[in-house]
């Protein structure tokens, strides 16, 4: 079973989600989603200052195996991306819920995190994909 | 339920992804793809490849058989070992399979072929085989794996200690039978020098560990991919399929129409694409652009329009790389359609990577 911290919120799609102290939101894929795609190549962020819808696909990881669509798990405005992944894709296997994340958000509304599943939710969500 | 090769409960300890693979549960990487990849093209990695199909072809007509049945002429097989890589072509001249026949004397000829087309092979082999009176035998009791890489060699030889005698002055794409079931070839799906083992399903798991125990890397069908892609080797079902002759897979080189009145499978309807013309060409393609190419990504060049089929990430360039089927003639740049986006690619000839060295400029 992969690592899956309870501090977290996840979307069905695999993405996680932190709520910061500021109020934004740090959004990047989680450990089992980087174990399934395996080696990653390649990454493609939104511009800062879109807006995202929640559900819609925002962002692109492609591994030497496949392409996967990143998903925005809530709606919001992008106000950082993280750069130092697009250079070199690889640190989203290797430390997916640190140096890994994708991208930060400005939510439309916090509300919507209520939503998201917690850790057991998405680790039931893993554990039912393996059947 | 999927099939396992004899090695399924290693690959599980190991810690392999598993996936499905043509029926068979496989494992796509141990860990790294990339990791793999590299150990082959540096020093030594291994595949088990015991899904493919060996096929023991016999009789007093078995050469007659071939050079009916395939595309290329096994009658240029004259070295006791040596082996040929040919299509066997159905009746419009589209590929059935790929695969490699290994001369082993006048009355025996092995043949390996792809996991996805065993089944679909073996029925053609009757089909043809029956008036030549040929007894086709497929070898399941036998596994197979690919020891690849510029060191490969050299620790097969220090594992098998005698067994592998015979097999130290095997040239290029030649095999020797050594005995008590253990084939040994040098030939391979990577671009590397190496060998493909074939042995009692009973003994393959201690050859196996033994080889594993001298460094050489456990390698996935992930790693099998990119390294085939690099060196420029067409894949079964993406590059070519029944409805795709080998003129336009990049395997003209593999039909052999001399002597024109060799009579072959295919035969009458390539020598009628040929006459009608405006084959399509398969290329290599490097991106310049960031991204990954896939295959069935569309590929605008100045000849008119084309289609990937097989594009992945070099670990070997650390760019994207692709085979494409393109309008003949196209060369230089051109753009390919990545996710709605035109980004900018080069037309290389293909391979991209052999023994262990870049060979396109980037």
């Amino acid at each position: 079973m992969s690592n899956v911290p309870a501090n977290l919120k996840y979307a069905q799609s695999h993405e996680w989600v932190r709520l910061e102290t500021d109020g934004s939101v740090t959004v990047g894929i989680t450990e089992h989603a980087q174990e399934l795609l395996g080696d990653m190549v390649y990454v493609e962020l939104p511009d800062a200052g879109r807006t995202l819808t929640a559900g819609k696909e925002c962002a692109v990881v492609e591994s030497v195996k496949a392409a996967s669509d990143v998903y925005a798990p809530i709606a919001g405005e992008v106000i950082a991306v993280n750069d130092a992944v697009t250079g070199a894709p690889d640190i989203v296997n290797k430390d997916p819920y640190g140096e890994g994340w994708l991208f930060r958000l400005k939510p439309a509304d916090t509300a919507e995190l209520d939503k998201l599943l917690d850790a057991a939710g998405y680790e039931r969500v893993v554990a039912e994909e393996g059947h | 339920m999927p099939n396992h090769t004899p090695l399924y409960d290693v690959h599980v300890a190991l810690g392999a992804r598993m996936v499905d693979f043509a029926g068979w549960e496989m494992p796509i990487h141990y860990g790294s793809q990339i990791g793999e990849h590299h150990a082959v093209r540096r020093d030594a990695g291994m595949f088990d490849v015991s899904h493919m199909g060996i096929v023991d072809l016999q009789g007093a007509r078995v050469r007659d058989f071939l050079r009916y049945l395939l595309a290329n002429d096994v009658a240029r097989l004259r070295e006791q070992g040596k082996a040929l890589y040919t299509c066997m072509l159905n009746d419009s001249g589209g590929v059935i399979d790929d695969l490699i026949v290994y001369y082993m004397g006048d009355t025996w000829y092995r043949i390996v072929v792809n996991a996805g087309t065993r089944a679909r092979d073996l029925a053609w082999f009757r089909r043809h085989g029956a008036s030549f009176g040929v007894a086709i035998e497929e070898r399941d009791d036998l596994a197979m794996l690919a020891v690849q890489g510029p060191n490969a060699r050299a620790k097969v030889h220090a594992v098998l200690g005698e067994r592998a005698e015979e097999a130290r002055t095997l040239v290029r794409f030649a095999a020797v039978d050594v005995g008590q079931d253990m084939f040994i070839a040098r030939t391979g799906y990577t671009g590397e020098d190496g060998y493909e083992i074939m042995l009692s399903a009973d003994d393959v798991e201690d050859l196996w560990h033994r080889l594993q125990a001298t460094g050489i890397a456990p390698c996935g069908l992930g790693a099998r991919d990119t390294l085939r892609l690099e060196a420029g080797m067409a894949l079964y079902g993406q590059d070519m399929d029944e409805d795709t002759s080998p003129l336009e897979a990049g395997l003209a080189w593999t039909v052999a129409f001399e002597p024109a009145d060799r009579d072959f499978v295919g035969r009458t309807a390539l020598d009628a694409l040929r006459a009608a013309g405006g084959l399509r060409e398969l290329v290599g393609l490097v991106l310049e652009d960031k991204g990954v190419l896939r295959a069935h990504q569309r590929v605008m060049t100045e000849g008119g329009e084309g289609e990937i089929t097989s594009g992945s990430f070099s670990p070997t360039l650390g760019c994207a790389i692709a085979l494409a089927r393109v309008p003949a003639g196209a060369g230089g740049a051109c753009q390919v359609e990545v996710r709605g986006r035109l980004l900018a690619a080069r037309i290389v000839k293909p391979p991209f990577v052999r023994d262990g060295r870049a060979i396109i400029a980037l």
